[in-house]
């Protein structure tokens, strides 16, 4: 057991916290969101790795810990840290490589009845359309300074091309677009890498997926009608995915910077070089800001593509305009990212710049950030779950700022992708879930085994804490009956 | 084979052990390795293709890193599978460097059984080091 883990207090019904005195250099305590059992399944690394997140120069209020957290490079998976802009760093490790990796859910005015008959050719053409896997390229073909255009507006860009509606940027976080995005911060090694792959859907966790959401599994039938949920077995659609190869360059790119800076020009000494980081407010610091904001722009220009497909694929297999099909977007949010918000700590309101890694922004009613039509309900949060076991639906909660307005992101892994592989196997997986109703097509069998259910945490606890803890409310669950994987 | 996978390593990733008699076979076993995680069979690759590389680093773990990134480049950047020849890891300056020739071809689906695409050579449990009469390197990818 670690000794982080030896120190825990309970703290409320679903929230712990391990002292900052538990550790030399802890600035913090962790605080951790989850119910007992998934307290005590959770890695030994996860309170390892968040006690470190504690020593973070400028950190504030806690180093948080979601209900689905598990092993990251440094930050755990299901890290929030919010650091003093002033005085603290920014950190790669706190974002994750695949910046702006977030959910789209998207519902339909189709039932399980209409979509059944034609599951397997809705399957099959989103396969083709939607690239995904090894090496796969979109269809959108961009110059240099295209691309450049895409990383400083994001989803904007798309609909600006007809690639989608004011409504779909209205209910995507930050309206598709971080501000603040300047292309000249990002390598020409990571625009290469980049610029063929805006939408495509990637491979590991990604996923796109067609839902239906039952009457049983409705938990607040007036939230869900506020979201677009207002039928008995209706189908939505949900897709996983992030800025690519992009992303991740950015990432790798200022990784090496920061291990570099940090302490020769910087003095700062962290307990573990994957949090590598600088001063938010130096050179490096801004410049990694902005690179960050042209990755997390490349992701929602990237999903927005893929909806702009997935509104062809429902159209022509329907033969309707996706109108008349009633694809609507209900929102899409990012759980890798760090962001400058406002929050109170100490009953003193603060600008703090919020690394979530694994993690959703969960704002309340009333928020600003929350787009106009959830300012009654909260936004909406979205945690994708395995393609076995179903995803859920949630909204964010005026309790939730013990976490800095953050909520779960997914199930959480249990087993390492190795070991899956040689548990499971992709083809039989396949099948045995086809007879449970599930329609899946995978790039790759190994890739399909690692993504088998049982690699993953129960996503019914994990959202059953989430809720106890005050993070979110749960809406609805969403079972998959299509799954498409990289 | 001059690499393994680790099934108790990292939950959402992979993590890789690889040995050679010196730092040349390291680094190619190494490449192997990765480039097998993105394609079930390194024989289905055929030598369409040469990239001569260099990368340079302080430490050896970095250089090893720097070296793996440039198949993780290719991979997205001319949509290539590459496997690494004439690998050659030598002293420079204070530092290190590492040459090889890049050989493979354009991923073809229906002849390349693709697998896991990796997106990042992490620095997570990094290590290159000598053990007894040999060589080993751990190395952690994001897929």
């Amino acid at each position: 057991m670690d000794s982080a883990l030896a120190s825990i207090q309970r703290v409320a019904d679903a929230v712990w916290e391990v002292p900052s005195t538990t550790r030399p250099g802890m600035r913090v305590p962790v605080r951790i969101f989850a119910t007992e059992p998934l307290l005590r399944d959770m890695d030994d690394a996860v309170f390892a790795q968040a006690a470190n997140v504690a020593t973070l120069p400028g950190i504030v209020g806690a180093s948080c810990v979601m209900p689905d957290a598990h092993w990251g490079y440094g930050f755990p998976i299901g890290g929030v840290a919010a650091i003093d802009p002033a005085t603290g760093v920014i950190s790669p490790g706190g974002i994750g490589f695949d910046i702006n990796c977030g959910m789209r859910l998207v519902v339909t005015d189709l039932t399980l009845e209409e979509v059944q008959p034609r599951l397997h050719e809705l399957v099959d053409t989103l396969f083709r359309r939607v690239p995904a896997g090894v090496g796969s390229s979109g269809f959108l073909k961009l110059s240099d300074d295209e691309f450049r255009e895409v990383l400083v507006e994001g989803a904007r860009w798309c609909v600006r091309r007809g690639y989608g509606t004011a409504e779909d940027l209205a209910r995507t976080e930050e309206s598709g677009c971080f501000a603040g995005a300047d292309p000249s911060t990002v390598s020409v090694r990571a625009i290469t890498r980049g610029q063929n792959q805006i939408g495509t859907l990637g491979s590991g966790n990604h996923y796109l997926e067609i839902q239906v959401v039952r009457p049983e599994h409705v938990a607040d039938a007036a939230l869900a009608a506020r979201f677009g949920i207002t039928r008995p077995n209706q189908i939505a659609v949900m897709f996983h995915c992030g800025s690519r190869g992009f992303g991740h360059q950015v990432a790798s790119d200022y990784v090496q910077l920061f291990l570099h800076v940090m302490t020769t020009k910087y003095g700062l000494t962290i307990v573990d070089r994957e949090l590598a980081c600088a001063p938010f407010r130096s050179p490096e610091g801004q410049r990694y800001f902005a690179a960050m904001r042209c990755a997390a722009n490349m992701s929602f220009a990237n999903r927005q593509m893929i909806l702009h497909r997935i509104r062809e694929v429902f159209s022509d297999v329907f033969a309707r305009d996706p109108a008349a099909l009633g694809l609507r977007q209900v929102y899409d949010v990012a759980h890798n990212t760090a962001k400058l918000e406002t929050h109170v700590v100490d009953a003193v309101e603060r600008e703090l710049l919020v690394h979530r890694k694994g993690a959703t922004r969960a704002f309340g009613p009333g928020m600003a950030g929350v787009p106009r039509e959830y300012q009654e309900t909260g936004q909406p949060v979205i945690i994708g779950g395995s393609m076995e076991t179903g995803s859920y639906l949630l909204t964010g909660v005026a309790s939730g700022a013990m976490g800095f307005y953050s909520s779960a992101h997914g199930s959480g892994r249990t087993m390492s992708r190795t070991k899956a592989k040689r548990q499971f196997h992709g083809r039989e997986l396949q099948r045995t879930l086809e007879t449970r109703g599930i329609y899946i097509r995978s790039v790759s069998y190994a890739g399909l085994a690692e993504e088998a259910g049982a690699a993953y945490k129960d996503i019914d606890a994990v959202v059953d804490a989430t809720e106890r803890a005050g993070l979110s409310r749960r809406v609805a669950r969403l079972v998959p009956i299509g799954n498409i994987k990289g | 084979m001059a690499y393994e996978y680790l099934a108790d390593g990292v939950t959402s990733d992979v993590s890789f052990r690889a040995r050679a008699p010196d730092l040349d076979g390291l680094f190619a076993a190494a490449a192997d390795a990765t480039t097998n995680l993105m394609v079930r069979s390194l024989d289905s690759i055929a030598p369409a293709v040469s990239i001569p590389i260099t990368v340079r680093a302080e430490a050896l773990d970095l250089l090893l890193l720097r070296f793996l990134e440039e198949l993780v480049f290719y991979k997205d950047a001319q949509c290539l599978l590459l496997r690494a020849a004439n690998v050659r890891v030598e002293r420079d300056g204070a530092g290190h460097r590492a040459s090889a020739t890049l050989v493979g071809e354009t991923i073809d689906p229906a002849k390349h059984e693709l697998a896991a695409d990796v997106k990042a050579v992490t620095l997570h449990g990094l290590a290159v080091r000598p053990v007894g009469a040999e060589w080993q390197a751990e190395v952690t990818v994001d897929v």
